[in-house]
């Protein structure tokens, strides 16, 4: 198989992914994987996928040369700009996808979890513009820290339910999510916000979120005349770094990073497990019973990650690091004060790990693409508390 | 010597009577194993023992409860299947977990456990037919059945097959949903109960959403019988303890065995 191409029957990346999900939703994941395949090879389709993600969310996002950190850093960094998409970040060019295909499919309800915030907005954001009811499902740890989002999500009229279960963060939204699509899978699609779960969604977000990857891929080319050498992106369930490694993977030239919160570093602390309806990476204990991560950033704060990533990483195709909310404060700091752009937490990560690695990991003069997959806004109460003495 | 639920089911199907399968969360309260007694002492034909998973997501608020409730007073696959192994059971046993148990266990290794402690049978509620062939293999190997679910959206042909490569039992979703207690019965179980009965020679159970005597008897009615879960761990979470379950069991017996032949 083409690396980033095609998984193989029943979704299987190597010996990652799967269809691990209850006999109630195989009907279900059977249903999705024919209304993608036969969508993604129509050209009516697309051509309404790109009209959306052009019209209204504002698609292509520009690729930005930070002169001042590149210059302070030694190598030069080109920013791939997320974070300027209709509502905040990259989940739209998911949402979009997946909402044009509920459509498809004659459903009328939507549902998702979320961890941040943003992939429940974004969801919140499509079931208005199509019309459709949503319930999006948050772990109360997430609905406190990330409480502009949830009032975003209801002001679209999105119900937002807070999840008590277990940790009360992204791990169990999802497993609520997937109750109520057990008992709902009739009439409703479950949006899910990552390259994880069953089969066919890892392979279907990553190809909704391929975009960034084959935008980006084309950007540095017109403007640098060839490849970057490292592409660059935060890693929790990785929907953003597979959209983006998509466009490069098979530049051999190019090296693909994924950064990990190391409270949550499934891949570069989990061994082989399975949930979610995946077997992938995650971060277990000696039982089997999965762990609870730990990260300031509520979108990486997920003990598994999606199976693609478990196999490129398998393959050496990329690398994985981790970086500990020290760094991500730092980072986000750095990145507002040098070139007037908040980050999100979560793209902070990569941002942190190219602080620390330019000149070690990353040789002086290399050029580097990173994925601001979202903006700060939704973090600026959580920031403002940490870093309080910083900025006081 | 392990019982085996198809040795023991199946008599009782080919002579119609209704067959009754409890399930209690392993290692929920320090009494549970004489509430497993107690079960089948109230007339139990077999009986579903949980291994408590962190992330069990066909399961509503009350066997997740249970289960959150057992992990945190430290009940491990090893600890619950080991104490087991230390006595007999006048019922034959099988485990209810979630698959990463099992996997992360080793599947030899779990399957070595189940058979010091007796243990019959499994239903793995997240492992469907098209994942399920490593472990079937070592499964096969330890002569334990492997139980086959089928939903009510399971279509026919796929039914079909289900029942074919069913072992044990068939459980029968009885409602679209995870486990819980509900105030009637689905119309969706007695559906499923009657298409699946058609597909089947094996004892065809419903389960989910059969939570007390009467739906048990209604349930019954056009199936080999049922399982019952949460009704009965939400006595245990109440503190009813081995009388609460013997008197709530020997409820459903009654109900049923008003129905057998």
């Amino acid at each position: 198989m083409n690396v980033m191409g095609r998984p193989t029957s029943r979704g299987r990346f190597g010996e990652f992914g799967g269809v691990y999900v209850p006999e109630s939703l195989i009907a279900a994941c059977s249903e999705l994987e024919e209304a993608f395949e036969s969508s993604w090879i129509d050209p009516e389709f697309r051509s309404e996928y790109y009209r959306i993600l052009s019209n209204y969310a504002g698609r292509p996002t520009p690729l930005t040369f930070v002169k001042r950190l590149s210059e302070k850093l030694g190598v030069e960094i080109y920013l791939k700009r997320e974070d300027l998409n209709h509502t905040g970040s990259h989940k739209i060019n998911n949402v979009i996808g997946q909402a044009l295909l509920t459509v498809r499919m004659g459903k009328k309800r939507i549902i998702a979890e979320t961890g941040a915030g943003q992939h429940g907005v974004a969801t919140a954001t499509a079931a208005a513009l199509f019309g459709l009811d949503a319930t999006v499902f948050m772990g109360e740890v997430d609905v406190k820290r990330q409480e502009l989002n949830v009032f975003r999500m209801k002001l679209l009229g999105t119900e937002v339910v807070p999840v008590s279960s277990g940790s009360k963060t992204l791990k169990d939204a999802i497993n609520e999510a997937m109750r109520d699509w057990v008992a709902n899978v009739q009439s409703t699609h479950y949006c899910i916000g990552s390259v994880m779960g069953p089969h066919p969604y890892p392979y279907m977000v990553r190809e909704f979120q391929r975009i960034i990857g084959d935008e980006a891929q084309a950007q540095f080319n017109e403007e640098i005349g060839r490849d970057p050498d490292f592409v660059v992106a935060c890693v929790g369930g990785g929907s953003n770094a597979a959209g983006t490694f998509a466009g490069f993977a098979s530049k051999e030239n190019t090296r693909l990073v994924g950064v990990e919160p190391s409270g949550g570093a499934a891949i570069g602390r989990g061994t082989p497990g399975i949930v979610h309806g995946m077997r992938t990476m995650l971060l277990q204990d000696e039982f089997g019973q999965v762990s609870e991560a730990q990260s300031v950033s509520a979108g990486l704060d997920y003990p598994g990650v999606g199976p693609e990533h478990s196999f490129l990483h398998s393959i050496g195709r990329s690398e994985y690091y981790q970086v500990d909310d020290d760094e991500v404060l730092e980072a986000t700091m750095v990145l507002s004060r040098s070139e007037g752009i908040i980050p999100a937490l979560e793209p902070a990560h990569a941002i942190a790990w190219v602080l620390r690695e330019a000149g070690k990991i990353i040789p002086f003069g290399s050029k580097v693409v990173v994925t601001m997959s979202g903006r700060g806004d939704k973090d600026a109460s959580v920031v403002a508390e940490l870093l309080k003495d910083k900025l006081a | 010597m392990t019982l085996s639920l198809s040795s023991h089911l199946n008599p009782k199907k080919n002579q119609s009577k209704k067959i009754l399968v409890p399930y209690i969360t392993g290692g929920l309260d320090d009494n549970w194993l004489e509430v497993l007694e107690a079960v089948i002492a109230a007339g139990a034909d077999a009986v579903e023992i949980g291994i408590p998973f962190s992330d069990p997501i066909m399961d509503g608020p009350v066997i997740q409860e249970a289960s959150q409730k057992a992990i945190e007073a430290g009940a491990t696959p090893s600890s619950i299947l080991g104490a087991l192994a230390k006595q007999s059971f006048g019922a034959p046993l099988a485990v209810m977990t979630y698959f990463n148990i099992v996997h992360h266990a080793g599947l030899e290794r779990f399957a070595g456990w189940l058979d010091e402690a007796k243990v019959g049978g499994v239903v793995l509620p997240d492992l469907p037919i098209e994942e399920m062939g490593d472990w079937r293999a070592v499964a096969k190997s330890h002569k334990i059945e492997t139980v086959q679910l089928v939903a009510p959206t399971t279509p026919d042909d796929r039914a079909r097959m289900l029942c074919q490569e069913a072992e044990g039992f068939v459980y029968a979703v009885g409602t679209m949903g995870v486990t819980g207690v509900r105030s009637s019965l689905a119309d969706s179980a007695t559906l499923i109960g009657g298409r699946l009965v058609g597909f089947s020679d094996k004892p065809v159970l419903i389960g989910i959403g059969v939570s007390n005597a009467d739906q048990a008897r209604q349930a019954a009615k056009s199936s080999d019988g049922v399982i019952v879960g949460s009704a009965l761990v939400r006595r245990l979470l109440a503190g009813e303890g081995p009388d609460g379950a013997f008197k709530f069991v020997s409820e459903l017996r009654g109900a049923l065995d008003e129905l057998s032949g």
